[in-house]
C-alpha cells in the first residue's frame, strides 16, 4: 500500500547571481514515499504556482541519474542522504514524516549561483575543452581483440568514465577542489590506447585550466568519493598526480 | 619550473616531499632519543649526541632540515588560504554530514600549528641551549675505549623533563604529531601518485603504524624520564 508523508522544506531562494539569498520555509503534504526528490519538488512548484508565487528554480534533465544536471545539497549531503544516487534517484522513503528538509544549492566559489538552486557549472565544460578528449586519428573500428586491453585497465577506465560531471565532489570538498572530476576524466582516457597518445598534454592542460578557474587543491580527505553519486574513487586523483608529475618532469 | 611550483599539484608535491623528509628525520630523532631510556646515567645518549654534533653529514643536513620545515609550513599556509578562497564565503546551513572522513584529514593545518607551537618550545629548551647559549657542562665518557670529553646533553634533558609541565607539553605535542601523521603519511604518498586501490590500504596501515610509533615513542620518553630517571 502506498505510504505518504508530510514535510517541512527549508529551501534556498535567490533571485539572481548578485542578489542576496535567504531560506524560505514551505510545507508539502501527502508526498508518496515512492516518488523521487525531484517529483516532490515538482509538487512544491505546482503548489507555489497555484498560490501565485514564483516556483523554485532547479536544474534537472534526464531524471535517471546519467545526465549530471540535478544538483541539490540536502540535509548536509550533496544529492541527499542516500548513497550512490543522484538527487533525481533519491526516494522520498529516505525521509521521515514531519521531518524538516534543508535544500541548498552547491556552494563553492567555482560554481556561482544563477538562481535559487541552480548553479553555473560552466567551469567543468572549460576544463573538458582544455583537453578532455582524443584529437588524434584513431582509424576505424578495430577488430575485436586486435588491441588487447587488460581487464583491470578496462574496468578502471569504465569506473572513471562513470563520472557524470554533476559537481557533487566540488560541492562537498572543504577546499572547493575539482580534482575528483578532473582525475576521472584524465584517467578514463589515459588508461586506454586511444587516449594514451595525448596523456601528457591532456594532464598538463586540464590541471592548468582547473587551477586557472580557481578550484582548490586536494588534501585527500576522501569526502568527494563518499558523496559521489557514481562512487568514483580518489585513486583516480593519485593517477592524475602521477600523470601530471611525469609529464612535468619529462619537460 | 616556476610554472610547476605555481600549479596546485606542484605545490602539493612540495608539501609531500618535505613532509616525508621530515618523517625520516623524526625516525632518526626518535631512535637517538630512545637511548634516554638506557639506565647508564646518560653515557650512551651523550656519546650519540657527541657523534651527531661532530658528524659533518649532520652539519649539512641541519640547514636542509630547517628548509624542509620552512617550505612545508609556507606552502601549507599558502594552500590553506587558496583552498579557503576556492571554497567561497558561503557555508551550508545544513552543515556537512559526509561519513567516513577523518577529523585529521580536515584539520591538518590546525594540527600542524599545534606541532609548530610545540617545536618553538622544544627548540628554545634544547637546540638554543645546545648551540647558541652553550649551557652544557663537560663530562667524560669512554667512547670505544677512548676517554673523551663531551658535552653533558643528558643532564640538560634529564633536568628539563624533571618539570611536570614540560612532560605535559611534550605529550600534547606528541599526540598532535601522531594525529597529523595518521593522515599525512598516506596523503603524502597519494599526492606523489604512488597509490591505487591496493596501495592505498597499505599506506593507510603504514601511516597509522608510523603515527602510533611517533606518538607513543616521544611521549613515553618524556614520561619515563620524569617518573623513573630523576
Amino acid at each position: 500500500m502506498e505510504k505518504t508523508i508530510n514535510l517541512k522544506l527549508k529551501v534556498w531562494r535567490q533571485d539572481g547571481p548578485k542578489a542576496k539569498g535567504h531560506f524560505e520555509t514551505y510545507e508539502v503534504k501527502n508526498i508518496s514515499t515512492d516518488s523521487s526528490f525531484l517529483e516532490m519538488m515538482d509538487v512544491l512548484n505546482e503548489q507555489l504556482i497555484q498560490e501565485g508565487k514564483e516556483p523554485v528554480a532547479f536544474d534537472h534533465d534526464c531524471r535517471e541519474g546519467i545526465c549530471g544536471m540535478c544538483s541539490m545539497y540536502i540535509n548536509g549531503h550533496a544529492h541527499g542522504p542516500d548513497e550512490d544516487v543522484t538527487t533525481c534517484q533519491l526516494h522520498m522513503r529516505k525521509f521521515k514524516d514531519g521531518e524538516t528538509v534543508t535544500v541548498e544549492p552547491w556552494r563553492s566559489a567555482g560554481f556561482p549561483i544563477i538562481k535559487d538552486l541552480m548553479v553555473n557549472r560552466n567551469a567543468f565544460d572549460q576544463i573538458i575543452a582544455a583537453g578532455g578528449y582524443v584529437s588524434v586519428g584513431t582509424g576505424g573500428v578495430p577488430d575485436a581483440n586486435a588491441i588487447p586491453i587488460s581487464k583491470e585497465d578496462a574496468d578502471e577506465a569504465m569506473d572513471a568514465a562513470s563520472c557524470i560531471g554533476c559537481g557533487a565532489c566540488v560541492a562537498t570538498c572543504k577546499n572547493g577542489s575539482a580534482m575528483l572530476f578532473v582525475s576521472a576524466k584524465v584517467s578514463q582516457l589515459a588508461l586506454l590506447p586511444q587516449g594514451k597518445v595525448e596523456r601528457a598534454r591532456r594532464a598538463k592542460r586540464m590541471v592548468a585550466k582547473m587551477d586557472e578557474l580557481g578550484f582548490g587543491s586536494c588534501t585527500n580527505t576522501g569526502a568527494c568519493e563518499v558523496e559521489c553519486p557514481k562512487g568514483v574513487s580518489i585513486t583516480n586523483i593519485a593517477r592524475m598526480n602521477r600523470e601530471y608529475l611525469m609529464a612535468k618532469f619529462k619537460d | 619550473m616556476s610554472n610547476f611550483l605555481s600549479s596546485s599539484i606542484g605545490k602539493k608535491f612540495l608539501m609531500s616531499i618535505t613532509g616525508l623528509f621530515l618523517v625520516t628525520f623524526l625516525f632518526i630523532h626518535l631512535s637517538l632519543n630512545a637511548l634516554l631510556l638506557v639506565d647508564d646515567g646518560g653515557e650512551l645518549f651523550n656519546a650519540a649526541a657527541h657523534f651527531m654534533a661532530t658528524n659533518p653529514l649532520i652539519k649539512i643536513m641541519e640547514p636542509v632540515l630547517a628548509i624542509g620545515f620552512i617550505v612545508h609550513i609556507f606552502y601549507a599556509s599558502l594552500l590553506t588560504l587558496q583552498n579557503q578562497k576556492a571554497r567561497g564565503k558561503d557555508r551550508y546551513a545544513s552543515g556537512n554530514s559526509t561519513p567516513d572522513v577523518t577529523w585529521a584529514s580536515k584539520n591538518m593545518y590546525i594540527l600542524g600549528a599545534t606541532i609548530l607551537a610545540f617545536l618553538i618550545v622544544h627548540i628554545a629548551q634544547f637546540w638554543v641551549k645546545f648551540k647558541i647559549t652553550k649551557e652544557l657542562e663537560p663530562t667524560h665518557i669512554d667512547i670505544a675505549g677512548v676517554h673523551t670529553e663531551v658535552e653533558n646533553a643528558y643532564a640538560l634533558v634529564n633536568a628539563t623533563f624533571g618539570y611536570l609541565w614540560v612532560v605535559i607539553v611534550y605529550v600534547i605535542g606528541s599526540i598532535g604529531l601522531a594525529w597529523h601523521l595518521s593522515h599525512g603519511v598516506w596523503s603524502g604518498l597519494q599526492t606523489l601518485g604512488w597509490s591505487n586501490t591496493v596501495w592505498r590500504k597499505r599506506w593507510e596501515v603504514v601511516g597509522t603504524v608510523v603515527a602510533w610509533i611517533m606518538g607513543l615513542g616521544f611521549s613515553a620518553i618524556a614520561v619515563i624520564q620524569h617518573f623513573f630517571f630523576q
